[in-house]
């Protein structure tokens, strides 16, 4: 595969809303490549007829009662809230306003 | 009286006859984390007036009759599992000052039976690291040799046990995060059978591998520890329904004619020699006890280190989406809601923990997912065949837990590859999700310094009750010298707690 270039990184870093310098995006750069050219070594293996193993779990399909139960209070929810306004989690307008 | 208990089964033994109170124990420990702290840094959060209260209560409980397994007994809590009332901040910046709003089923189990929560301990952030220097908070050091790291990333756990600040503690293990600083500290962990403990309350990292695991001085306790953590949750549909077997009971009976697989895949050339040493030692140990002990292969075993990397850093790719800084957590100012995104996540992640996300959401991206992220699920199912293989024919294996001993703090390798590879030892069983036990297996000689070495002993799934039987059986066969704790250590010039009189 190629090499992890400054311009991966950044793409990647945007899809995962990560802000990085300049000096990150090098380093990034540098050590995904490493680590990207030895993951390489998984292509050796002859893979075309085993399943991929997303869980190890025998369980399947676990199911419970539908029953309504209390969650987490408006108050409790909040709490942590860096930033709250009348009840409500505060963010950033996404929205323009209308003229 | 100058003596405390020293391990969980004889705090229990004291509190059951009266020869100390809850609220005497934990004002003891509370005390010796006081005098250590400085030097150790164990924990990012001391709970002292809770745990009192806590404590107070149990003596409660206990005069009223009751009589629980670890009715007044002091824990620490991994700082990346919630307890309510205690912050949580797996050890990330992004979580500073975060209230959790509820708390996990390992827990409230330990609350119902009566534990006593000293406080959380450090951690890599997020769990991810190899020496707990990748908490947001500071570092914590080997209480056996202080300029050297505990390990990771249940560091803070491993040190509160070895140097006597907890009875014991909860970790968890993702890729050997209970079992590494488990071997470095010369104290006992389990990373138990995925789907055996509960992860409902746990701050994830990778959901296909998480575990809770006990952290204890020593087999019997840790026996007891998942006795009382362990069993189906109606909250984690991860969970077996199986019954918990009374692993405590089942100690007894050692482990003539058990059969033993040691794979040849973990005795490298390039591990420490000491580590190697150590591995035979201990196979020549269980062969004395009765077991054979076979040379065996799991042969996709040097495949581990990408695949691990490649999934674990995908699903926490996936599973640290949620840090938005609106919600909870670390917020940083901005004017237009991306800008405020990647602003919290570029200030609010350590480097580390940028790179794993990076490396997963590589894995996961257009282009890019079946030649990493599927072959690595497909590789999964090799690795976990290997373990079928040979648990067709052996009981257990046993097998190095790091290929080196604790290292210098700040001495990690600097090359990542070299890095990741120091899990090579531990993340196969992960990846097949079956239980191993790490028990301590002597000191190896580094420097001058005497530092310790620890083995793994990996099962089949949901039979933790066999990986117990031989770690009880191999702890019994230890030297008195090799099986002492670091705060009772006379060899060793660190500052050491004698006990706070009791009377």
């Amino acid at each position: 595969m190629t090499q992890t270039t400054p311009e991966h990184v950044r793409h990647i870093a945007k899809l995962a809303r990560l802000a990085l310098t300049d000096e990150e995006v090098a380093r990034y750069a540098a050590d995904l490549s490493a680590i990207l050219a030895y993951a390489e070594q998984l292509q050796e293996v002859e893979t075309d007829h085993i399943p991929p193993t997303a869980s190890v779990l025998p369980l399947r399909n676990v199911l419970r009662e539908d029953i309504p139960r209390p969650g987490l209070d408006q108050e409790d929810a909040l709490a942590n809230a860096p930033l709250r306004q009348d009840g409500y989690f505060q963010v950033p307008a996404v929205l323009e306003e209308q003229a | 009286m100058s003596e405390l208990p020293q391990t969980l089964y004889e705090s229990r033994v004291w509190l059951r006859s009266g020869r100390i109170t809850a609220v005497e124990l934990t004002e003891a420990y509370l005390e010796r984390i006081h005098e250590q702290e400085p030097q150790i840094h164990a924990y990012l959060h001391v709970a002292e007036e809770q745990a009192l209260a806590q404590a107070r209560l149990a003596d409660e409980r206990r005069a009223a009759g009751e009589d629980t397994p670890l009715l007044g007994v002091p824990l620490a809590i991994k700082d990346i599992i919630t307890v309510q009332g205690m912050p949580a901040t797996a050890g990330s910046r992004i979580l500073e000052g975060f209230m959790p709003p509820y708390e996990a089923t390992v827990i409230r189990k330990l609350r119902e039976q009566g534990a006593v929560f000293l406080g959380k301990t450090n951690t890599d952030e997020f769990a991810m690291g190899w020496s707990t220097e990748n908490s947001a908070y500071g570092i914590t050091r080997n209480p056996w040799a202080l300029d050297r790291v505990p390990g990771g990333s249940s560091g803070g756990s491993a040190a509160a046990v070895a140097a006597g600040e907890a009875v014991a503690a909860l970790g968890t293990d993702t890729g050997g995060s209970v079992r590494q600083p488990a071997s470095w500290t010369h104290t006992v962990g389990l990373r138990p059978t995925y789907g055996r403990v509960s992860r409902f309350g746990v701050i994830a990292f990778a959901s296909s591998l998480d575990q809770v695991g006990p952290m204890t001085r020593d087999v019997r306790d840790n026996a007891i520890l998942l006795e009382a953590i362990a069993g189906h949750d109606p909250k984690d549909s991860t969970t077996f329904p199986d019954p918990v077997p009374p692993y405590s009971r089942m100690l007894e009976g050692g482990i003539r004619g058990l059969r033993l697989g040691l794979p040849r895949e973990y005795l490298t050339e390039d591990m420490h020699p000491g580590v190697r040493q150590a591995t035979l030692d201990a196979v020549a140990r269980l062969r004395d006890l009765g077991a054979t002990v076979e040379e065996t292969s799991l042969p996709h075993t040097r495949y581990g280190m990408p695949v691990y990397y490649l999934i674990a850093t995908a699903e926490a790719s996936a599973n640290l989406a949620r840090y938005d800084g609106i919600r909870y957590g670390y917020r940083a100012e901005a004017q237009d809601l991306m800008t405020h995104y990647v602003l919290t996540r570029g200030q609010g992640f350590g480097p580390e923990v940028k790179q794993r996300i990076l490396l997963g959401a590589y894995a996961l991206s257009a282009g890019y997912y079946d030649a990493y992220y599927l072959k690595a699920q497909k590789v999964r199912t090799l690795i976990r065949s290997d373990f079928d293989t040979a648990f067709a024919t052996f009981d257990a294996l046993v097998a190095p837990v790091a290929p080196i001993p604790a290292f210098r703090i700040g001495q990690a390798p600097t090359d990542p590859v070299a890095l990741y590879l120091l899990d090579v030892l531990t993340l196969p069983s992960s990846l097949a999700g079956t239980p191993a036990l790490a028990v301590p297996a002597g000191f190896v000689e580094e420097d001058g310094e005497r530092l310790p070495v620890g083995i793994q002993f990996i099962g089949r799934p949901l039979d933790e009750a066999t990986l117990f039987r031989i770690g009880y059986a191999f702890e019994s066969q230890m030297s008195r010298y090799e099986r002492q704790f670091a705060d009772t250590d006379e060899n060793i010039s660190r500052p050491r707690w004698r006990g706070k009189p009791v009377t």
